[in-house]
């Protein structure tokens, strides 16, 4: 591989990772555009988050407690980039390799780990209670989650997300497919974006907003571009495991084309799944973290092992194989 | 003010950047609001519905440490005085202040009180006064305009004086105070 290629590739992913967090900001004025209309307020201009950001990062920062809090939020803003890296965003994949499916669960988990992290080291109590709440509520969704990906995986055959969108192309939709598990996914969706029934970590009211109580100014910005970022992972994350990934052309036949289309249609799709979870969020109350956790190990946790049956009895016995 | 100790490079002029900053800072106003006194009644009104500040990009944050803009909303114990000045001192900069009501302007209904400030503006800067005894939620949102637009003229220097006063501003802290740990 010659230098110009690096080039090329390198330029290529930063320019997908910078788009991703564009529209991870785009998304999060839209759905305060969106709550604001559902509650009858003229709301915000829906460019509102990108000023809050260059805002945020153009003022001073006088906060000092140790270097750990100081690097909570690079590593944060570093782990998204390296999960939207690894999540295919339109069928453009940057980096891959067998079994990736599995890999990605424990990516997910290093920036909210680095957040908890820096938090922690606040040393604040409020920090304290917010990452003990996040650490929880990451426990409860895991569980259907889980049972979910073991679904796809049985049923699809293949640990492997470019396997999985190629077979999701030729074959059918996962949510076609698997209707069932693509519920308890939505729901475990719902907490891992952490919002509002299961914003228990972040509650402002109760504990003036939880791990970010410390943070302010350069930091605050820096984690707003990794919530950005997050939301772009989640609902990506959704949309490559229900929905095809949004590939519709196959980049083999089609080439360029196909590539512009693909993204256009994961950009539908993501809004789509995002606009669900916004218009959940804006007509919901708080659960407390236990009802959080028994809603989670009760409803989708059994929604999900019924998906899981249907996906082994249509796989294993009546031999429908994508 | 003394040196910036990070320089930007040199593409966007210092003036020019300073004033995409106060465009920016404008434009998205987080507040605390410091619940003193019967001021904090007309907030709710003018978060919700009725008046909605977020159009302007203004929206409570639960914490010092994420907020720019702080209200003081009614009169001053000398008890809370202090905590005020320690949400003051931990906001990030550049910050600004608006002060509600009569109360914080020359003690008001208060004027005899041995345990009440007369006058905010001694202990912190102040950047804009709302007068009147409640100030109605009309005439807080005129006072967030007027305070965009000193924001964008600079007038808004409160945090600047702050620094460079800050040996008298603590002098005065003091003087109502005696001690900190309190």
């Amino acid at each position: 591989m010659s230098i110009v290629n690096i080039l090329i590739q390198s330029t290529l992913v930063a320019l997908y990772l910078f788009l991703a967090i564009c529209i991870g900001l785009l998304f999060m004025g839209i759905a305060r555009k969106v709550t604001a209309r559902i509650q009858n307020r003229v709301g915000p201009p829906i460019y509102q988050n990108f000023i809050d950001v260059g805002k945020l990062l153009a003022k001073k920062t006088n906060i000092k407690h140790n270097w750990i809090f100081d690097f909570a939020p690079l590593f944060a803003l570093a782990g998204v980039l390296l999960a939207l890296a690894y999540l295919p965003m339109g069928g453009y994949k940057m980096l891959s390799g067998t079994g990736d499916l599995i890999l990605l669960l424990y990516i997910i988990a290093i920036p909210a780990l680095g957040f908890a992290l820096g938090s922690g080291a606040s040393a604040n109590p409020n920090a304290g209670v917010g990452v003990m709440r996040a650490l929880t509520l990451m426990l409860s969704y895991e569980m259907p989650f889980l049972l979910v990906l073991l679904a796809l995986m049985i049923f699809y055959n293949t640990a492997s997300l470019s396997t999985l969108l190629e077979k999701q192309m030729s074959f059918a939709w996962g949510i076609v497919a698997l209707p069932i598990s693509a519920l308890a996914a939505d729901i475990a969706l719902q907490g891992m974006m952490m919002e509002k029934p299961f914003d228990i970590p972040i509650a402002p009211h109760e504990i003036a907003s939880g791990p970010l109580v410390e943070f302010g100014g350069k930091y605050l910005g820096m984690l707003m571009l990794y919530s950005a970022g997050s939301v772009v992972l989640e609902t990506t994350l959704f949309v490559d495991l229900f929905l095809g990934g949004g590939v519709v052309l196959n980049p083999a036949t089609y080439g360029v084309v196909a590539y512009v289309v693909n993204y256009l249609v994961w950009f539908a799709l993501i809004f789509v799944v995002w606009m669900i979870a916004v218009f959940i969020n804006a007509v919901f109350p708080r659960f407390r973290i236990e009802q959080a956790f028994k809603f989670y190990w009760k409803w989708p946790t059994v929604i999900a092992a019924i998906g899981l049956a249907q996906a082994y009895i249509m796989s294993v016995f009546l031999g429908v194989i994508p | 003010m003394t040196d910036n100790p990070n320089p930007l490079p040199s593409i966007i002029p210092e003036k020019d950047w300073k004033k995409i900053q106060r465009m920016l800072s404008k434009r998205s106003l987080w507040m605390i609001h410091f619940c003193t006194g019967c001021g904090a009644m007309e907030m709710p009104p003018t978060m919700t519905s009725r008046y909605d500040m977020e159009r302007f990009g203004i929206i409570p944050m639960a914490t010092p440490r994420q907020a720019d803009l702080l209200l003081v909303t009614g009169y001053v114990a000398v008890k809370t005085l202090k905590r005020i000045v320690r949400v003051y001192e931990q906001m990030q900069d550049p910050k600004y202040v608006i002060s509600f009501g009569s109360c914080p302007i020359n003690g008001g209904l208060y004027w005899d009180s041995y345990n009440t400030i007369k006058r905010l503006d001694k202990y912190i800067p102040v950047d804009l006064y709302i007068a009147g005894c409640m100030p109605r939620p009309e005439a807080i949102m005129d006072a967030f305009l007027k305070l965009m637009k000193d924001i964008d003229e600079g007038r808004a220097d409160g945090w600047l004086r702050y620094r460079k006063y800050y040996d008298k501003y603590r002098a005065n802290q003091m003087r109502v105070f005696k001690r900190w740990d309190e």
